[in-house]
């Protein structure tokens, strides 16, 4: 790609194209069937509904009228498999095999909207056939997952339809370096790898950083259980990140990238090896890019399954090809990175931001948000609540809003008793908070981080020390093992929970917890083990009756720990 | 300079010190576990952490480098006590056994909890539990004692470059172990034991083989004899409470008198003898076009490295045998006619500062008298707990003199036990024979010291002989790295295995540490210069045993019994 007209002339052919996906059909594009297929909606067969689909359009001659896209996550994994019906734009729920005759011979060729696959908003009558009146989407404010309803994640001239690789046209022709660093530094982005640094004021470290080449590396080894944003991400819109990584690369002077992910994404991996090749194709990666004289492509590596991995020099060790343990920082990736040079690390969340930033400009992206957080923040749902999937919503979004309308509340019935929120290294947020707007800041002063998103609620019938008990388990298990306090320290920790939960705790048990808890906080390497002490640092700081009723008592309300007879 | 406050005392220091080292100018001295001098700094074991002014955390002082304005303390009892937790929970997986560990008060796991005053361990969960692996006649490895410092993978991969060692599992589950949990006789390990020389604990030990030395002395119908090496004399002190530095060769040769040896002999006999053998070699090369450079084969630990790492270069390998095991076969066969014993009664002992002389013994190779030459290898480390077992007070022993004639030697043998001494040594003879002049300064400073590579030009008569000296087997892997690329004109290199020869060998007394090398290399040195005979060829017993026995350097009777073959093992096999 050597000048802006050649991208402005994909993105109107594409355009003309896509038409129907803004509720215009013509003679020979009848109806777009959007598959959700992120990897929760392939589990649940969503592949055997488009063969079926794919039959039934046959059999009535209309095959070369319909396109079945499959998309990325749209997010309600726990309705899928989902799509989306355009023109009109009719959101299905459920779909099974034998639902394929109907959509092609009611919905699509007749124009009868089928009731029964539809959305019904809790307490409501009536289902919500177009997807844009959903309750549960309107709350919602997309800027990563922008895309994720509309294109094809196989497809660049979808991507770039939608204003793909506008933003790194812009960077490269019309902005200085300096300039790029000015506007994502203007923006308020901080990362959402879990940590929330300035993603400007990295850049701008590593850019002033001496030492070449630079490197720009995005972190996908997302590893919180239950936690799935960036594979969606990875899986619905990869070039967006391609794209956020290019635009960095002109920024701090990198000609390099890496994207590293872990190899249970497979589909993810698939995805971005794809886009990565459609993108050299196009000549948005490689030599002279926009004919400005900008060099850059990117690399995968694939992680090999270690939790610690997502912590940041753990990951550069590991691209490395040696083992991935963390090392000790000063230096910070942004002086000696990646082969010890200076390098860029943010998360894949984090890299789609960037394009939205860039194109849009600073002050439209920090319009959303709070003060010291801006821009959205995407959140796996999961546990006792009814719309289990992935939400994207503005920062500053109550958690109240967040469980209770976007999530449908909690089912059967049940009481609310608390939220986790940042996986092995968050905290577990009680039912007085939850009038609490999210942002990096308020999670942290509860006791609780924002991490990368995974949100899991928990309902009455949860047992707070089975719950501690279950992530540390997790750290135990994906320690690295190098550092003593968190390798015998969390084994210690868990040992004593594990001994509580089964009756045979000791009056002091708690203190001590406590005491190796803060000590593991204040000693640890990294990131994992200074975090790991947290659900339960949380759980004593909320439910510390909980704890003290095992002890005393031997007895867990929940009936959740099975104690001695 | 950078300027910080350390226990609020002002201190300037060069940018990227540490804070252990900047505390260290101000007089705290702060405790360090994993952490081993530009060797292995990775702030692991989390025992040396200081509080910063505006940290979060506790910071590891070994990795943390200072910086303008900063403030530390080393002190604080909010620092004690988080430093006090971590190695209670280090104690809680630990087997302590210490009454029965071979490093018992030679152990810095026990020195720190001693230290810390550690009186009792609150937790009482699951300990490490993995096999020991004993299958190396070298080393042994116990799990169970390791604290996962890592100080034995960073002295392997980065110092040897052999990489032997590495941690597999992870979390609570760690392992440091060959990869794939291979048995470290089964791999690429080549014995050289510096790992056993930097573990802070027992987890890593030579074999002890105290038990068949006193059995062979028990016995009456053995003839038991005993070789010292070279660096054996300035390392036992140590391990005898001696300072760094101490010669004890005199009361070396009493003491093993009085365990029981029959004869105390001198390796340093047959350091002379290889000099001959491998001078004659060297200069048979040179005139005849054979391989060159000639590489020295002194250092089994070497021999094996070259055997996995560099197969394509055996041939540039000296066939001599070592000095140990030349002594073996001439003990069983020289000195068992000379002296009219059955060889098969001769129970030869060597006393080395090494691991790998243990396994060198047990090879296929050395069997040239018949028997096994050398029939068992002690460490210094395992000669001093002899010493101490049998209540010897060594350093008010009577200085005696070795037993002849396999105990006369020259300052050019002792000094083989220093980098750059068989270098040196050769050349005290080499220029005496090629040139048939007498050399006015025999000593070659080049020669000496530790530095990693050293070479030099020495011109001997015509030939301008050109010559480099390596220790540890990183810096003679860059050596035999530019023999393969075709870059070295060298006419003769020697190698040793350990970080400054043998005196820093794999089976020295702990610690060994830079500052205690130099210390004993000048031990070394002194040594030498109080021999009577300083060159090789001029050893009275090496000319006897020529007239008597081998007629020839390099003849039949050298060929089967001094020289040997190699190898070739390469890696992953």
């Amino acid at each position: 790609m050597k000048s802006l007209d050649e991208l402005a002339k994909i993105k109107e052919n594409r355009r003309e194209a896509l038409k129907i996906r803004e509720g215009f059909p013509s003679a020979t594009e009848k109806a777009h069937v959007m598959m959700c297929g992120g990897a929760g909606c392939i589990s649940s067969k969503c592949l055997e509904v488009v063969d079926a689909m794919k039959e039934a359009l046959s059999k009535n001659g209309i095959a070369d009228q319909v396109q079945i896209i499959l998309t990325g996550c749209m997010g309600p994994c726990d309705m899928g498999p989902v799509a989306i019906i355009y023109p009109d734009a009719t959101f299905y729920r459920r779909l099974k095999p034998k639902d394929a005759g109907a959509i092609v011979e009611e919905h699509i060729m007749k124009g009868n909207k089928i009731p029964r696959l539809m959305y019904r908003a809790p307490g409501a009558k009536e289902p919500t056939p177009n997807v844009k009146d959903i309750d549960l989407f309107a709350k919602q404010k997309k800027i990563v997952l922008r895309n994720n309803f509309y294109i094809d994640p196989t497809s660049i001239e979808d991507y770039i339809a939608n204003d793909g690789y506008a933003a790194l046209g812009k960077a490269l022709t019309k902005m200085q370096p300096e300039e790029i660093i000015e506007e994502v530094k203007k923006s308020g982005l901080r990362g959402r790898g879990g940590a929330g640094f300035s993603t400007g004021m990295k850049w701008a470290f590593t850019a002033a950083a001496s030492g070449a080449p630079k490197y720009v590396v995005c972190n996908g080894d997302e590893g919180d259980p239950g936690a799935f944003m960036d594979r969606s991400v990875l899986e619905g819109d990869p070039h967006s990140v391609i794209e956020g990584m290019a635009i960095c690369g002109r920024a701090i002077g990198a000609e390099q990238g890496y994207v590293y992910v872990r190899a249970e994404y497979p589909l993810a991996i698939e995805r971005l090896d794809l886009a990565l090749q459609k993108a050299r194709e196009n000549g948005l990666l490689g030599k002279d890019i926009f004919g400005s004289g900008f060099n850059f492509d990117i690399e995968i590596r694939i992680g090999a399954g270690a939790f610690v991995c997502g912590e940041e020099t753990a990951l550069l060790t590991s691209i490395e090809g040696r083992r991935g343990e963390p090392r000790p920082r000063p230096p910070f990736p942004a002086n000696a990175g990646v082969w010890g040079k200076p390098t860029v690390l943010n998360n894949v969340e984090t890299w789609a931001n960037i394009p939205e930033i860039i194109l849009k400009g600073a002050d439209a992206y920090a319009s959303v948000g709070t003060e010291k957080s801006k821009g959205t923040k995407v959140f796996a749902l999961a546990g006792r609540i009814n719309n289990t999937g992935i939400i994207e919503v503005p920062m500053g979004t109550t958690l109240r809003e967040i469980v209770f309308e976007i999530g449908g509340g909690i089912p059967r019935k049940k009481a609310f008793k608390a939220v986790q929120t940042g996986g092995p290294s968050g905290g577990c947020i009680p039912a007085e908070h939850l009038d609490t707007p999210v942002d990096y800041d308020s999670l942290g002063a509860l006791g609780a981080i924002m991490g990368s998103g995974g949100m899991i609620v928990l309902d009455e019938d949860t047992c707070m020390v089975d719950i501690a008990k279950f992530f540390l388990d997790f750290v135990v298990d994906e320690s690295c093992g190098k550092c003593s306090p968190c390798r015998i320290g969390t084994k210690r920790m868990y040992e004593i929970l594990d001994n509580i939960s089964k009756g045979k705790g000791k009056e002091g048990d708690i203190e001590l917890l406590e005491e190796l808890a803060l000590m593991i906080k204040a000693t640890a390497l990294c990131g994992l083990g200074q975090t790991a002490p947290n659900p339960v640092l949380s759980t004593i700081r909320y439910f510390r009756n909980e704890y003290e009723e095992h002890i005393r008592d031997q007895k867990c309300s929940c009936n959740v720990c099975e104690l001695k007879e | 300079m950078i300027n910080l406050t350390i226990d609020n005392q002002q201190v300037a220091v060069e940018p990227g010190t540490s804070i252990l080292e900047a505390a260290q100018k101000v007089g705290a001295r702060i405790p360090t576990l994993c952490y081993l001098k530009d060797i292995n700094v990775i702030g692991a074991c989390r025992i040396c952490l200081v509080e910063v002014q505006g940290a979060k955390t506790f910071i590891p002082s070994c990795v943390a480098p200072v910086a303008e304005g900063m403030v530390v303390r080393t002190n604080t009892p909010a620092v004690l006590k988080a430093r006090k937790l971590v190695l209670e929970l280090i104690l809680s997986d630990h087997p302590m056994e210490c009454l029965t560990c071979l490093r018992n008060q030679n152990c810095e796991l026990q020195d720190l909890a001693k230290e810390f005053g550690i009186t009792e361990v609150r937790f009482d969960g699951a300990k490490t539990e993995y096999p020991a692996d004993d299958s190396s006649p070298a080393i042994v490895r116990d799990p169970r004692k390791c604290v996962l410092c890592r100080r034995c993978i960073s002295v392997c991969t980065n110092v040897q470059t052999v990489q032997a060692l590495c941690a597999v599992n992870r979390g609570f589950d760690t392992l440091i172990s060959p990869a794939f949990n291979e048995k470290l006789a089964d791999m690429e390990c080549v014995q050289c034991g510096q790992c056993s020389l930097v573990c802070p604990t027992g987890a890593i030990v030579e074999r002890d083989d105290t038990a068949k030395v006193w059995a062979a002395l028990a016995d009456p119908k053995k003839h038991v004899v005993v070789q010292t090496a070279p660096a054996t004399r300035v390392q036992l002190g140590e391990a005898l409470g001696a300072e760094p530095g101490s010669i004890f060769t005199g009361q070396m040769v009493a003491g093993l008198r009085r365990l029981g040896f029959d004869k105390v002999f001198d390796t340093d006999f047959t350091a002379d003898l290889t000099i001959l053998e491998e001078g004659n070699e060297l200069l048979q090369r040179v005139t005849n076009g054979g391989t060159l450079p000639m590489i020295t084969s002194c250092s089994p630990g070497w021999i094996k490295f070259c055997e996995h790492f560099y197969p394509d270069l055996l041939n540039h390998l000296s066939t001599c045998k070592s000095p140990q095991q030349m002594f073996g076969s001439l003990v069983k066969t020289y000195y068992a006619e000379k002296e009219g014993i059955d060889p098969e009664d001769i129970y030869c002992v060597s006393i080395m500062p090494c691991t790998a002389k243990k396994y060198e013994c047990q090879r296929p190779e050395m069997n040239s008298s018949g028997y096994q030459d050398v029939d068992v290898v002690l460490t210094t480390r395992e000669l001093g707990r002899m010493f101490i077992q049998a209540g010897l007070d060594a350093a008010n022993l009577p200085e005696e003199e070795y037993d002849a004639p396999l105990g006369i030697s020259t300052g050019a043998g002792e000094i083989f036990g220093a980098s750059g001494g068989v270098m040196e040594a050769a050349l005290r003879t080499v220029y005496e024979v090629v040139t048939g002049e007498t050399l006015e300064n025999i000593d070659f400073e080049v020669c000496r010291g530790i530095s990693g590579v050293k070479e030099a030009t020495v011109q001997v008569g015509d030939l301008p002989v050109k010559v480099a000296i390596t220790n540890g087997l990183g810096n003679a892997r860059k050596v035999l790295d530019k023999i393969r690329a075709g870059e070295a004109d060298y006419h003769f290199i020697e190698v040793m295995c350990c970080p400054g020869g043998c005196i820093g060998g794999g089976g020295s007394p702990i610690p060994t540490d830079i500052d205690i090398r130099l210390k004993r290399i000048d031990a070394t040195y002194t040594e030498d210069e109080r021999m009577a005979l300083r060159k090789s060829h001029e050893n009275p017993a090496v000319k006897a045993l020529y007239e008597e026995f081998l007629e020839k350097p390099l003849g039949h009777k050298s060929h089967e019994l001094l020289h040997t073959k190699y190898t070739p093992r390469g890696v992953n096999k």
